[in-house]
């Protein structure tokens, strides 16, 4: 039995990823987007391994490695997005302003 | 441990509200960081050591870099001095300082605990884990590397196009 029972991991994961949720919802500065993103995709992840400690599988952590994997591109690839938007003379960092997909 | 766990849940959550209500940049990455650090906590106490390490260096560590590295860039408007003094007040760093103290003392007083605490399980170690990577989930490793060689070289187009239009 682990420290944290099953139900308190839920119930910890699902009120990290609402407030990540939140936070992609209400901001509109790329930054904190990405970073709501993270926190989300960090919930996920303890919950996996929550999970694989509950039931004693390995296969908990090796989803984890997964979500770290696609946490670090998608990471990359959004802050080089956000590099180039800037680069281009974008006054605001504002997600709305973005909406036309001319390169 | 079970005070312990939820201690350092509780300062995740704390920590995750403020990075998203704060306004500037570079505060919202130091609570990002202890965010990262509570869960890491977290994921030891849950007897995964190999995760929780891994969660240090690569998320705390490398991406929190590059999060440091383009917030830096985006607010060069600014003179230097102004911004850094700007930055180094101590209500910009009291907050991350507190909770991170925190998680810091946590470790120390579980850290006596772990060496004679009899799990009642054999805990999961970064053996098993390797075992379950290369073995039931080789497959998933490969898409994971294919995942990595798009993440690069799209990273890589973004900034080719940028540094042609100069």
């Amino acid at each position: 039995m682990p420290v944290l029972s099953l139900n308190e991991s839920l119930l910890f994961t699902s009120m990290l990823f609402s407030v990540g949720l939140a936070g992609m919802l209400v901001r509109r500065n790329l930054v904190f987007m990405l970073m709501s993103l993270d926190v989300m995709l960090n919930a996920s992840a303890v919950l996996f391994v929550a999970a694989g400690a509950r039931w004693h599988d390995a296969s908990g952590q090796v989803m984890f490695l997964m979500i770290l994997a696609l946490a670090a591109v998608e990471t990359s690839v959004g802050l080089a997005i956000i590099l180039c938007l800037h680069a281009q003379g974008r006054p605001t960092l504002d997600a709305d302003t973005g909406n036309l997909l001319r390169g | 441990m079970h005070a312990l766990a939820l201690l350092s849940a509780g300062i995740a959550f704390v920590g995750a509200i403020m990075v998203i209500t704060r306004r500037v940049a570079v505060h919202a990455v130091l609570y990002l960081v202890v965010t990262l650090l509570a869960v890491a906590m977290v994921l030891a106490l849950l007897g995964a050591a190999f995760a929780a390490m891994l969660e240090i260096i690569i998320y705390a560590g490398a991406i929190m870099v590059l999060f440091v590295f383009v917030v830096m860039m985006l607010n060069s408007g600014q003179p230097d001095a102004a911004r850094e003094g700007e930055w180094l007040r101590p209500r910009a760093w009291a907050g991350p300082g507190v909770l991170a103290g925190l998680l810091c003392g946590e470790l120390l007083y579980a850290a006596t605990p772990f060496s004679g605490h009899a799990w009642p399980l054999a805990p999961l170690t970064a053996r098993d884990v390797g075992l379950g990577l290369f073995g039931h989930y080789v497959l998933m490793v490969e898409l994971a590397s294919f995942l990595l060689l798009a993440g690069l070289i799209s990273a890589l187009h973004i900034g080719r196009n940028r540094v042609e239009d100069r």
